[in-house]
Parts: structure tokens; sequence; C-alpha cells
């Protein structure tokens, strides 16, 4: 028996979701490490940890492609694919960005260099993390990562992870956390805005019932660890004295999760695909023809 | 120019699948895996019900989305409208697939036959490695099609240069052709009726027309 409702894609999987998880993690963190060296806060290990974070996206991408050996076929079309696009921006980003951390690091300590290439870094994070956010737009067959309103949750929850990255950091090495922590605030303001409009976007366009089921059923703890835990050690860290970078760590940390979570349920669970639908059924007999159908869908939207 | 498009008579598909069975057969696609399908829908509530069969595969778009995403060139559209995929660049990325609004592409990872461990003849004789782990779909017969141009033939028209499924249609159902020649037999049918395509607000330009009803 042919499907005929959307059914969940088969290819792309928990790996695929490790390319946009470890990527918007990653990159967020490259540009907000490049922030916090202006500010004073050591940069290299947030850089290197940045590079790791990249690489473990880019390494889950390769243990996903059909034909590994051929990997380098992926730099073929510029021209018009985003992941063409992401793959030559990773290809300057991850050596532009270890060359800033290794210029910033005391093992070979270049600081003019460094400053130059921390910005250069951050600059090519945020193009990598547009073209994920393009990646998903332009998946047509897949309603749920298609809508426009879920490239800003992408860049908005890549920029939060990064955040809570910063975070964790300068809790290890440290340097500010006030400024980042207030930075966290609204980026995860922003990341909840963008999730809430993402969600009532796509239902008021129409989904796949079961898409739409999985984000809704997904998103009370996303925002319960994500947007509100986050909040309130925010809030504790910036009251108590002491335990500050305590708090802001887990504050960090709990936005990770947040956003990690919600990427994987995005890619790796509500990934189902547009379905068979008729505008008009055939003539037969009666000589009017029958209504149109779209199995599977909240609302006959595109 | 040319663009070869498929047409299907939804008055006339009994959903017998042999479409589907001539495709496997002509193509040789793995178990699970079929370029031509016929769904059976079922549409309206009781007492008012209708049962509609509908062949669908790639539609081979004018506007493809899977052509655009494709890292590694493999999937190109050809002068004559077949979308194609070249399996010898292709990394089996998988993102063609998330691309088309019609589930047309497959990916198979390891081979698997009908009966479990022991191949059939058939299987070993026409198993191909290099469509292994890489993207695959209709190609509209395209080997049938560039035979064509060598021997004059019409595709749509002359069998042994048209597509299996059209050529395998029980019904006369399913017919084949150039829709920018304005005498070819597309033309005449798309001309004589109204038609819908699948999924058209996504802006595919797909070439897989839908005949509902004949012209008023």
């Amino acid at each position: 028996m042919s499907r005929i409702e959307p059914w969940h894609q088969v290819n792309w999987d928990w790996r695929a979701a490790g390319n946009f998880i470890g990527g918007g993690s990653g990159t967020g963190l490259v540009i907000l490490a490049a922030l916090a060296a202006g500010q004073g806060t050591t940069y290299w290990p947030l850089g290197f940890l940045g590079v790791i974070l990249v690489g473990i996206g880019l390494f889950c991408v390769w243990l996903e492609i059909g034909r590994p050996w051929r990997a380098l076929h992926v730099f073929y079309h510029p021209q018009t694919s985003w992941m063409t696009r992401e793959a030559f921006v990773s290809a300057l980003l991850l050596p532009v960005t270890m060359v800033a951390a290794l210029a910033s690091s005391p093992f070979l300590f270049e600081p003019a260099v460094a400053k130059g290439a921390i910005w250069l870094a951050a600059l090519l994070a945020a193009l990598y993390l547009y073209c994920q956010a393009r990646i998903l737009h332009c998946s047509k067959g897949i309603p749920a990562w298609r809508h426009p309103s879920l490239m800003p949750v992408i860049i908005l929850t890549g920029l939060t992870e990064g955040a809570g990255f910063l975070l964790m950091g300068t809790a290890l090495v440290g340097g500010h956390f006030v400024w980042p922590l207030l930075l966290l605030l609204i980026l995860l303001l922003g990341r909840w805005m963008a999730w809430r409009r993402y969600l009532a976007n796509l239902a008021e366009t129409g989904a796949p019932s079961k898409a739409l089921a999985v984000l809704n059923g997904a998103t009370p703890m996303i925002n319960i660890l994500g947007h509100y835990a986050a909040s309130i050690l925010i809030v504790l860290a910036l009251l108590t004295g002491a335990f500050g970078p305590l708090f802001a760590a887990l504050a960090g940390l709990a936005a990770i999760a947040g956003g990690w979570q919600m990427k994987f349920v995005v890619v790796a669970r509500a990934a189902f695909n547009q379905g068979f639908a008729l505008p008009l059924t055939p003539v037969r007999g009666t000589g009017k023809p029958g209504p149109a159908d779209k199995p599977g869908w909240s609302k006959s939207g595109p | 120019m040319t663009r070869y498009v498929m047409v299907a008579d939804l008055r006339r598909c009994v959903g017998c699948q042999t479409c589907t069975a001539a495709c496997k057969h002509a193509n040789a696609t793995p178990p699970g895996v079929q370029w031509r399908q016929v769904l059976d829908m079922e549409t309206g509530t009781y007492p008012q019900v209708q049962r509609t069969f509908v062949p669908v595969g790639c539609m081979h778009c004018a506007d493809p989305p899977c052509e655009h995403v494709c890292p590694s060139t493999a999937t190109k559209i050809r002068p004559d409208g077949i979308v194609e995929i070249d399996y010898d660049l292709c990394i089996g990325c998988g993102y063609c697939a998330v691309a088309c609004p019609y589930q047309a592409r497959h990916i198979v990872h390891k081979r698997d036959l009908a009966y479990d461990k022991q191949a059939m003849a058939h299987e070993d004789a026409r198993f191909d490695e290099g469509r292994m782990s890489v993207a695959m779909k209709c190609n509209f017969c395209q080997g049938r099609i560039d035979t064509a141009k060598e021997t004059g033939q019409t595709p749509g028209v002359d069998p042994e240069v048209t597509p299996a499924c059209v050529n395998s249609c029980i019904a006369d159902a399913l017919h084949f052709g150039d829709r920018d020649d304005p005498n070819s037999n597309v033309s005449a049918l798309l001309a004589e009726n109204q038609t819908f395509r699948m999924h058209e607000e996504l802006g595919t330009d797909p070439g897989f027309y839908y005949i509902w009803d004949k012209n008023e």
C-alpha cells in the first residue's frame, strides 16, 4: 500500500541534526568569543572549542553521506547550493579560527595577527550560520524546514548556544560574565519569540499534522529547560556574588541544552515530507469534479 | 526546444500498477524502491466518496529544487527537460531527497534481495554497484529517449523510445511526449483537456500533468 499522507523522511537523521547542533553552537561561540575578546576575555580556548564544535558537526555530515570518499564533490555547485556554500565557508572558517586561536594563545602570541583573524573568523562564522539556516529553508520537500520563520530560529539559537558556551568558558578561564549574561538573556528572549512565531506561522500556513504535533509536543520541555530555567539562572547569577560564575555557567548549559533539543526535534523528529495531494478529483459519471484532498495536513496550505 | 512531459488521465487510470511493475522490470529497482507508483486516494465522505488512482514519481520539474540544492552537480536538467542523476558524481548526501516535494528520490545503502538471502539470477545480472548509496529516481527511461535521436523515432509514439510505464499502461492513461511540439500527442491532450499539476503552488513547474476533465 502506497503512502499518501506525509511520512517522516528517512535520509537525514541524528547525524544531520549533529551538523546543525555542532555548527550552530560552534559558530555562535566564534562570533561571541570575538566580542568577548574585545572586552579582555581570553580567546584561544573559546576559539579552539568553536573549531571543535564545527568540526564535530562536519564529521557528522561526513558520516551521513552515502559516498564519503567523494566528499570533495560537495564543492562543485556554489552557484545555487547552500550546502556547497557552507562547505566553502567551512574551508575558510576552520583554518582562520585556528590561526586566531593560535595567534592569541600563549604558544604563539601574535596580537596583531590575532585581532584581524578573530574578527575575520567571526564574519565567516556568521556566514556559516546563515548557510545552515538556508540549507533547511531550501529543503522544499519538508514543510517544517522550508518555512521562512525557521531561519531566524536557527540563527538565534546558534547565537544563544554560543553565548551559553561563552559563559561556560568564562567560568573556567575567567573574564567578564555580566554583559554576556545580559546578552544571553536578550538572545533567549529573541529565540523564545522566534520559536513561538515559527510555530504560529507554521500552524497558520498549514503543515503536516504530525510535524505540528511533534513540534508542539516538544515545546514545553524546550521552554522549561532552554528558556525559563536559563533565565532564572541568569537572574541568580546576577544576584549572587560568589556563585555568580557557577550560575552563569549553568544558565549557559541550560540555554545550550534547549537549543540542541530544539534543533534535534526540528531536524530529526519533525521532518515529515510533503505527502501527496489532489487539487481536484477527476470527473466521472456525475459530470462534476470531486473535492480537493490533502491528507495528513492541518490545513491545505502550501 | 523540447520539453518532455508525462500526462496521466486520472479518469482512465484503474490503479492496476502495471506501470509500477514495468518500471521495476525496465530499471531493475531494488525491493521497496519504486520510481513509478500509483497512489490509491479515497476522498469525500460517505456516501459521496471517490477513489482516484494517481500515478506519481519524479515530476521532472523545470525548476527542480533537487537540482538547486545538489552540492555535487550530480543532478542536472537536460535540454529536453529530463532531470537526470550522474551516479558517479553523487555523494549520497540526501539533500535532494529532502528538497523534493514529490518523495521521488531514493537512496539505498545496502543491497536488498526480493527473497532475503538468495539472489535470483536476474538480480545478480542487473545489480549495479554504481547505484548504491547514491540518489536515484525516475529518469523517463532516458536511454530510450536518447535512442530516438539515433533512430529518428518519436518518444511517446514509437514504443521502442517511450518510457516503460507508458508502454505498459493497459488503460491508455499514461502518455509521454514533447510539450513544446504543438503537433505532439501530449500537446493535443493538454489542449483538449483540463489538467493540473501536483503541488504546483511550490513553484517547481513540474513536467507531469493530470487530466481531470475534458475542456468545457
